[in-house]
């Protein structure tokens, strides 16, 4: 079995409310020295034969992202991350 | 006139977008999500909820449901559709409409009656309003702060094509205070704001939503007499 890694991400001139809600409750935890935290999408893919980044890249384009307001990397895991 | 209403996995406002068609005079038809047959439809009404538990984004699979597929193509081709709250989710991550729908600012869902001032009153579903007019409509949505990039808002400004403003109070942080857009013909439109849910007195604070689904009737009447595609350009 083969696993595809996609990481979806807002993109950064999108407001992440999430990310900020989490970086506004870090001084409770007595962290100071973080200026910004964004969340994103951690998606494995398993392929039941060999790995297929670009079949990957078709399904993370078409449906686990939204290029208006997202992007994403893909990569195989264990391997480097590439962008796409 | 026959007025769809598509019921998705998780759908929660179907039964009253029926009603409200119904209460308008149409004859409402259920439409199922499996289904690609859409039963010869006038319109379409995609309406709120929770298709597919909004997994992965709200919209995003019901997308690609075989009712939306047909609905996708019908609509290229002029028929009328609105999507109302997870609708517009739906209508914007099919590319019927740009930009997204993202999570509120301040990270409430937030429930309440809502004023509205209509912007455009050249659409299929608005052409019953004056332009300028405010309404009153209940808002209810965790997931409703419009997003687009800064040329897509402009050339929405510029073509008239953002169809309804949050006025008295923003409730999501959308973008330029936008509640609804439409697509370049007129006869896509997507509304974050409940219309189904004030269309009687016992249950809703006002009856503006009544205008949406009077106004697709009359825009249908008028294509049906003169021959036009609804959305009146």
């Amino acid at each position: 079995m083969a696993r595809v890694v996609v990481d979806v991400m807002l993109k950064p001139e999108i407001l992440d409310p999430q990310g900020q809600a989490v970086a506004n409750a870090l001084p409770r935890l007595g962290v100071s020295d973080v200026t910004s935290v964004r969340i994103g999408r951690r998606i494995e893919i398993e392929f039941a034969g060999d790995a297929d980044p670009e079949r990957a890249r078709e399904i993370a384009d078409k449906l686990l992202a939204n290029p208006v307001i997202e992007d994403f990397t893909i990569h195989l895991d264990g391997a480097a991350a590439e962008v796409a | 006139m026959r007025i769809g209403v598509v019921t998705f996995p998780g759908s929660l406002d179907d039964g009253d977008a029926a009603r409200a068609a119904r209460i308008a005079g149409a004859e409402a038809v259920r439409l199922w999500h499996g289904d690609p047959n859409l039963y010869g439809v006038d319109a379409v009404v995609l309406p709120g909820g929770f298709s597919y538990g909004d997994y992965l984004r709200c919209g995003a699979i019901a997308r690609f449901a075989p009712a939306m597929e047909s609905i996708i193509d019908a609509a290229r081709g002029g028929l009328p559709v609105l999507g109302i709250c997870n609708g517009f989710q739906i209508l914007c991550e099919a590319h019927l409409l740009p930009g997204a729908l993202t999570r509120n600012q301040h990270l409430h869902f937030r429930n309440r009656d809502q004023h509205l001032r209509i912007e455009s009153t050249d659409t299929a579903w608005t052409n019953g309003f004056t332009p300028g007019q405010e309404v009153l409509i209940p808002v209810k949505n965790g997931e409703g702060c419009y997003v687009a990039d800064e040329r897509t808002l402009d050339a929405l400004v510029a073509e008239g094509r953002v169809v309804a403003r949050y006025t008295r109070g923003n409730p999501n942080g959308s973008q330029r205070d936008i509640a609804a857009i439409t697509n370049e013909a007129g006869n896509v439109v997507g509304i974050m704001p409940h219309p189904e849910h004030a269309v009687e007195a016992l249950t809703g604070p006002s009856l503006d939503g009544l205008g949406f689904f009077t106004s697709v009737l009359r825009a249908l009447a008028g294509a049906s007499a003169g021959g036009q595609q609804p959305g009146g350009q």
